[in-house]
């Protein structure tokens, strides 16, 4: 035990930089896939039927492919076809894309839940499709989606280990690379562990309170 | 000022409306009876637009009733709806409600809107619930708000959907009074309704409906005191004495 605080001294600023860029890529993230979440959600219910299926082609399609694939197309493939990203970038990008698909199902469910006779009440006053989302739909859709939307939170901060696979040094990857040079597994991977759950700890707290105040009306 | 000229209208293989030709003039209150099912609320519906409708023709002051053409914003700026279930926004506050069509649909200045919203509550008997939120309302309450934020918009004519039948029996009179002093003051209304003794007393002609035809027509107090046709006479017999 007293191995591991010594070790833990030593490693934890090291660790703390990867612990950076874990924010950095879960933060960046999560924004692209709630801004391409929302588009494909209002694709999907925007009544047009072209856009609806393109929505749902393109949300199968990116369900369809594992994480880690996407992110070795981004950052391996990409460059041949002359676009090259840094990983940063590239990872970014990838969980983005990849977590947009959960984002716009989430959204989806959470814009057809509203009572039909709030779009009616609002076709009656005179509003238009995007007024009626604006001003009547979407404010009560965001109760709804808030707890689902907290638990996809706390996935995408630990999938962002993920971006370690393309060279991002981030938590899981300072971690990698200390141990595989200290050999101290043990006081490493535990330390890694605990960072990650300080790290979810607010978040899950985050959820049970967008619980608490989804279940009272 | 509302004109349907051999409406029809089907769900499905379902004829709801076959063939409805009715008017509504300026200032007059007309009351839809019928049993459940027979396209009642359907015909209001397609007033303004909710609804399509597959044959013939529906004008609000001589412009065409299309859901589908932009004019259609015109025409539900022009004629208000009252729903069974009040429909109110549950995540604004009641004068946020009343005034959400003026501001943000009519774009009135915001300050005379207000004003106005606040009048319009004070009509209704509800100047005190401004702030509140509609949940914390009872029903009879929430469809007053409901009509005040039809009033807002300053409305040539407003169509009620079954106003009272979602409400408790005691608060069933508060709504019929704000009703009837509509009518008193001039409003044209189109109402479709279970109250009978709201469209002997107030309505100025009765139509009754069945399978989606006008079975019968005329003025209110004729209609229900001597039905002529025997299938009014049935309904009429069922609703006044259901024992």
């Amino acid at each position: 035990m007293k191995g591991f605080w010594h070790d833990a001294a030593e490693f934890f600023p090291i660790l703390m930089n990867g612990v950076a860029l874990t924010i950095v890529v879960t933060i960046g993230s999560l924004l692209l896939s709630t801004v391409l979440g929302l588009i494909w959600a209002m694709m999907r219910v925007s009544g047009i039927k072209t856009l609806s299926m393109l929505s749902a082609s393109l949300i199968n399609v990116i369900r369809g492919i594992p994480i880690i694939v996407l992110l070795f197309y981004l950052y391996f493939v990409m460059p041949d076809l002359g676009v090259t990203l840094s990983a940063l970038q590239a990872a970014i990008l990838g969980l983005g894309i990849a977590y947009s698909a959960y984002q716009a199902e989430n959204f989806r469910a959470g814009i057809e839940a509203i009572d039909k006779g709030q779009i009616e009440a609002a076709q009656s006053i005179g509003m238009g499709w995007w007024l009626t989302m604006r001003r009547v739909v979407l404010p009560q859709a965001v109760r709804i989606v808030l707890p689902p939307y907290g638990n996809v939170m706390i996935m995408m901060l630990k999938d962002s280990s993920q971006a370690s696979t393309i060279t991002v040094a981030e938590l899981a990857l300072q971690g990698k690379l200390i141990a595989s040079s200290t050999f101290k597994n043990t006081s490493v991977f535990t330390l890694v562990a605990l960072m990650y759950l300080t790290m979810s700890i607010p978040l899950i707290l985050l959820v049970r309170h967008f619980e608490k105040r989804a279940g009272k009306k | 000022m509302i004109e349907l000229t051999d409406v029809h209208k089907s769900f499905g293989k379902v004829e709801v409306l076959k063939g409805i030709t009715a008017s509504v003039q300026k200032g007059e209150v007309v009351c839809i009876i019928g049993p459940s099912g027979s396209g009642k609320s359907t015909i209001l519906r397609c007033i303004n637009g909710l609804e399509s409708y597959d044959r013939g023709e529906i004008s609000v002051e001589g412009l065409k009733v299309d859901r589908d053409a932009p004019s259609i914003v015109n025409i539900r700026t022009q004629v208000s709806m009252v729903f069974q279930r009040f429909n109110l926004f549950p995540h604004r506050t009641v004068l946020e409600n009343v005034v959400e069509g003026p501001l943000f649909v009519k774009k009135e200045p915001r300050a005379q809107v207000l004003e106005r919203g606040r009048a319009l509550l004070a009509q209704v008997g509800l100047a005190e619930k401004a702030d509140a939120h509609p949940p914390q309302l009872s029903g009879g309450q929430q469809q007053r708000v409901a009509i005040a934020r039809a009033l807002a918009m300053q409305p040539k004519a407003i169509l009620f959907d079954e106003p009272t039948s979602a409400l408790d029996p005691e608060l069933v009179g508060d709504v019929l009074g704000v009703m009837r002093k509509l009518a008193d003051d001039g409003m044209t209304m189109v109402v479709v309704t279970h109250e009978m003794g709201f469209a002997r007393d107030v309505a100025d002609r009765v139509l009754f409906i069945d399978g989606g035809v006008i079975v019968e027509q005329g003025p209110a107090k004729t209609l229900l005191n001597q039905p002529q046709h025997p299938r009014t006479q049935d309904f009429l017999r069922r609703v006044l004495h259901p024992l």
